[in-house]
């Protein structure tokens, strides 16, 4: 039933509460096959909201939401079979090892060869050396690569990541980053939700602002742009950002 | 039933008996208060207490002390639940094409694989104590019934704060008062030499009619209508229990 050519979601309408509080009051919004799509909020727009629809942990009160062409509320399984879900706190099991870890999703995913499946996102991860380590023992950073490990087993077509970057440092921020991007060339569809206006400029081919319930702009960086006054033209002596700076200090190729 | 319940059953299973056999203390936790109990109830109390039989006061005390052990191991079950709520690894586990309700199920049977070793090591402590039973091996049989009737039925309470509490504390403060229900029961002295109302109470709440079954098997007496009513009690709160959890359960998810 799934058309290539259909957008990979497709959301109208969604709504949903949580008793008094409104939280998604009417949210629009597709999202393109193999594209990356950035859902920009402040803290307590509902980004996570939005997302446990999606993911098919929360039912929406008004309004259809079709993943991979499958309607979140009458087909979860099939929607449950298309998606992986990266949430905004890494959900690794810190009693297991890595690789257990990864072993243990491709089992519950009914794959064949799970060690083998652990074994090359460990490598492609740069987990290997820690892959024998409890997951207690991980580094921020690593926690968050081994969390999005988990969410690349069985190849699905969609990922959604909850602030992949909050609470990280700067250089894991860059390695979450450079693994989003490898994902978008595979092909695979990305919907990602953050906070920071720089982590969706550089990595979004579609940004939308969700604020106060509702989508109040969506479309591409240079879209955005324009709904700004044309820029000035300034001359001003380019100083390092204080990230320029630590990244330099601690060896790292931005 | 999705048609991967039992595969998944097994592999959730085979995680939380990994947990627990990475921090043995939980086991040895639950094992060690109903044993220290035992001692002291034997080595400090004992000679004072009167229960009416010649055999030593290990063998009477012993049905009660089980039931303790139980009360406080599944405060464990609870932790465990409460720790994947918290963690995301739940969620994570519901956005997967896993079936659903395998998440739980996994938990109840950890829970009961981890009492059962509890209880084997408290009785292994009450032989070294002097504890003996001229039970048979169906007399023997219809206790680990009991035992594991009594395990599931507290398993299932414990489901419902391990779902919905707060804070580690509120997953476990549920398991107090049911760790000192036996104190008000037949289970370290016999109710007729209690006052009134408390004599009231013990006659008629659960601990009783549980404790004299698994003594009377113990001893070989007959169980009289005590085996019936304890299986009523056992039954009755597992099935309410069941219904409550699976509610609790069916929120959380949707
Ligand atoms: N289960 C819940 N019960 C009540 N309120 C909630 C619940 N989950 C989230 N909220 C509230 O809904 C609003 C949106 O939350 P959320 O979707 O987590 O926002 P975001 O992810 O954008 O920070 C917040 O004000 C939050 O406090
Ligand atoms: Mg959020």
């Amino acid at each position: 039933m799934t058309t290539q050519q259909a957008p990979a979601i497709q959301v109208h309408g969604l709504e949903k509460s949580y008793k008094e509080l409104h939280v998604l009051r009417g949210v629009d919004f597709e999202v393109a096959r193999g594209s990356i799509f950035a859902l920009l909020g402040s803290n307590g727009a509902g980004k996570t909201t939005a997302v446990k629809i999606l993911s098919t942990l929360l039912k929406p009160d008004a309004g259809t939401a079709r993943v991979n062409g499958f309607d979140v509320a009458t087909q979860a399984a099939n929607v449950r079979e298309s998606i992986s879900l990266t949430g905004q706190f890494a959900a690794v099991d810190e009693i297991l090892s890595g690789r257990e870890n990864l072993v243990l999703v491709a089992r519950l995913r009914h794959l064949k060869n799970p060690g083998r499946i652990a074994d090359e996102l460990l490598e492609r991860f740069s987990l290997t050396d820690a892959g024998g380590r409890k997951a207690a023992t991980y580094s921020g950073g690593m926690r968050r690569r081994l969390d999005i490990a988990m969410s690349l087993i069985g190849d699905p077509p969609i990922i959604f990541l909850d602030e992949p970057t909050t609470g990280l440092d700067p250089q894991a921020r860059i390695e979450v980053w450079q693994a989003v991007r490898e994902l978008a060339d595979r092909g695979t569809t990305v919907l990602l939700t953050t906070q920071y206006l720089d982590e969706a400029e550089q990595l979004a081919d579609r940004i939308a602002i969700l604020h106060e319930g509702r989508i109040i702009v969506n479309g591409t960086l240079d879209e955005l742009k324009q709904l700004l006054p044309p820029a000035k033209v300034e001359y001003v002596e380019k100083q390092p950002t204080l990230e320029d700076v630590f990244l330099t200090l601690v060896g790292t190729k931005a | 039933m999705s048609k991967h319940f039992f595969g998944d059953t097994t592999v959730l299973l085979g995680r939380s008996l990994r947990h627990i056999t990475r921090s043995p203390d939980t086991i040895i936790t639950t094992a060690i208060m109903p044993i220290a109990m035992m001692l002291m109830f034997v080595y400090v109390f004992g000679g004072a207490i009167r229960t009416g039989s010649d055999s030593s006061y290990v063998n009477y005390m012993l049905p009660g002390i089980l039931l303790i052990t139980v009360a406080s191991g599944i405060a464990y079950t609870a932790y465990r639940l409460f720790m994947d709520m918290k963690g995301g690894i739940f969620e994570r586990f519901q956005s997967m094409p896993t079936a659903r309700s395998s998440v739980l199920w996994a938990h109840v049977l950890t829970s009961l694989v981890a009492n059962l070793i509890s209880l084997v090591v408290v009785v292994l402590v009450a032989l070294l104590m002097g504890f003996r039973s001229g039970a048979g091996v169906p007399a023997w049989l219809a206790v680990a019934g009991i035992l594991i009737l009594f395990t599931l039925a507290l398993t299932w309470i414990a489901v419902i704060p391990g779902l919905s509490a707060k804070t580690m504390e509120g997953a476990s403060a549920f398991s107090y008062p049911l760790i000192f229900l036996p104190f008000l029961s037949s289970a370290f002295v016999p109710t007729a030499s209690m006052p009134g109302p408390v004599r009231f109470f013990a006659e008629h709440q659960p601990v009783t009619s549980i404790v004299n079954a698994i003594r009377a098997l113990f001893t070989g007496q007959p169980v009289g209508t005590d085996i019936w009513v304890a299986l009523a009690w056992c039954v009755g709160i597992l099935v309410v229990a069941y219904a409550f959890a699976m509610r609790t359960y069916r929120r959380k998810i949707s």
